[in-house]
């Protein structure tokens, strides 16, 4: 005996409740908010730029800007969202670049360890040649 | 369905997400040195002049400054949409423009060094 | 064995009767080494026959009861009761459409993964009197790991972008197309580009990596679809920086 076969498939709509389903996706919006932090800071570089060029008394004025507390504030905050911008990287970059050397692939961990790696050599160059220590 | 030009966008974005992973966090460590009241030598004026007037630095600057500024503004784009702004074109539109201003202008600066 | 009495909160939808889905709670006396599937048969056979859910092999290859577990995309036959604590909310697979309570209909996925041509699609024509294909254990490797897909759709239903972007291919069906650019068999990748490097293709993806850590036959799909950017990328530069290189 035949009923009606009555489809009404039901859309649930897609709110941004999404970001809180799970810590993953948590994570993931942190990572993509260093963006703000990132840029944020290279445009004020970009200003530095300009008070580099305009000569000795508008760098010294950079200078004293960089040492207000909202400026320290925000390069504090900056280096945290740079360095989660970093470690999150190089821990993906195994998965886009997989090297298969003979048979097997190269452990991810390697990958990523070579990143790190060279990450703190160049770090640690930079501070060098700047004069940091 | 037709391939996508999407690689111009994310060709830059890709490599200046490797850059900053690289070098961001060591130059906000000098610059908050700085901030701190312990400048590095290298941001004493003198200096950082001299090594800002050769040629090679200003183009290895400016590279830095377009592909930061640009995978931060990729970036910033994907999140808008993420949080829900629907409308696309308008948002990269805004954030590549910002990103190659803030390069646009670098350059310029970096010509009066 | 032991026994607890959990408290379940399933999704229902009837079609003919619902506006709008509801939820609908069931205490079950579930064995110590129940998973969540085992819960549900047992509200079928003894609480409530009216309840409607896709399962089949129990054993988790077969793809088949795929749900949001506490929001979280599972199989019911490996999400153990054990690892629950308090209400375990069950609701259908999410970013489909219901089609009856936990049921989702699956057109969308299943056309996805035929336009990406799933098969062999061989660099020359070959006659059977040429033999088979020699491979070696290097060659399989390449592309092992995506072949082990079992179209549970749980990728789907972790991944935002898909949520957002409706017209996204997903997940799976890039692993999919992935599996066979992979194959030294293959010679099919120019006929998948337009698909999986169109604007609905890998590009809608922003790597959140959602899909590869749900997916429970470990194909990382993410990983898939960055190298699919990746090679996608190098076409596109060499194509128009380049265009005198023959491909």
């Amino acid at each position: 005996m035949a009923e009606k076969m009555s489809r009404k498939p039901y859309v649930r709509e897609m709110t941004s409740e999404w970001i809180f389903r799970h810590p993953r996706y948590l994570r993931y919006m942190t990572r993509e908010f260093s963006c703000l932090f990132i840029g944020g800071w290279t445009l004020m570089m970009v200003w530095g730029l300009k008070q580099l060029a305009e000569g000795p008394a508008a760098w010294a004025a950079f200078l004293e800007f960089l040492k207000s507390p909202a400026s320290i504030a925000f390069h504090v905050v900056a280096l945290v969202f740079a360095v989660y911008h970093s470690v999150t990287w190089f821990n993906l970059t195994p998965k886009a670049l997989p090297l298969q050397v003979g048979e097997e692939f190269v452990p991810g961990a390697a990958i990523a360890g070579a990143h790190f790696g060279a990450w703190a050599v160049l770090s640690l160059a930079v501070l060098y040649f700047a004069g940091a220590f | 369905m037709a391939k996508s030009n999407k690689p111009i966008v994310w060709g830059p974005f890709a490599a200046g997400g490797t850059l900053t992973a690289f070098v961001t966090p060591v130059l906000i460590v000098l610059t908050l040195m700085a901030a701190l009241g312990h400048a590095p030598d290298l941001l004493a004026y003198d200096r950082l002049h001299a090594f800002a007037g050769h040629w090679l630095v200003q183009v290895a600057i400016a590279g830095v400054i377009f592909l930061s500024l640009w995978s931060a503004a990729h970036r910033l784009r994907i999140t808008c949409y993420d949080l829900g702004v629907r409308a696309d074109i308008l948002v990269a539109t805004v954030v590549y423009a910002v990103a190659l201003a803030g390069t646009a202008a670098s350059v310029i600066y970096l010509a009066r060094i | 064995m032991g026994e607890r009495t959990i408290e379940m909160e399933v999704q229902r939808y009837h079609p003919e009767k619902d506006s709008e889905p509801h939820f609908q709670r069931y205490s079950v006396t579930c064995r110590e080494e129940w998973v969540v599937l085992d819960a549900l048969n047992h509200i079928k056979e003894t609480m409530d026959p009216t309840l409607s859910y896709r399962w089949s092999c129990h054993m988790a290859v077969c793809g088949s009861c795929g749900m949001m577990i506490n929001k979280e995309p599972k199989l019911a036959c490996k999400a153990f009761i054990r690892d629950y604590e308090g209400v375990v909310r069950v609701e259908p697979l999410a970013h489909f459409p219901v089609e009856r309570d936990l049921v989702t209909v699956i057109d969308d996925f299943m056309e996805k993964l035929k336009r990406v041509r799933p098969y062999i699609i061989p660099k020359q024509a070959r006659a059977v009197a040429d033999g088979e294909y020699l491979q070696t254990p290097a060659e399989l490797k390449k592309f092992k790991q995506y072949s082990m897909c079992i179209n549970c759709m749980l990728c789907y239903a972790a991944c935002p972008e898909y949520g957002l972007i409706p017209k996204y291919i997903g997940p799976a069906a890039i692993a999919l197309a992935h599996r066979y650019n992979q194959d030294s068999r293959d010679g099919g990748r120019e006929q998948r580009q337009e698909e999986i490097a169109a604007t609905e293709g890998a590009w809608e993806c922003s790597f959140v990596g959602a899909c590869s850590e749900v997916c429970p036959e470990h194909v990382d799909p993410a990983g898939a679809i960055q190298q699919v950017k990746i090679r996608s990328m190098v076409d596109w530069y060499t194509e128009h920086l380049m265009p005198w290189l023959k491909k």
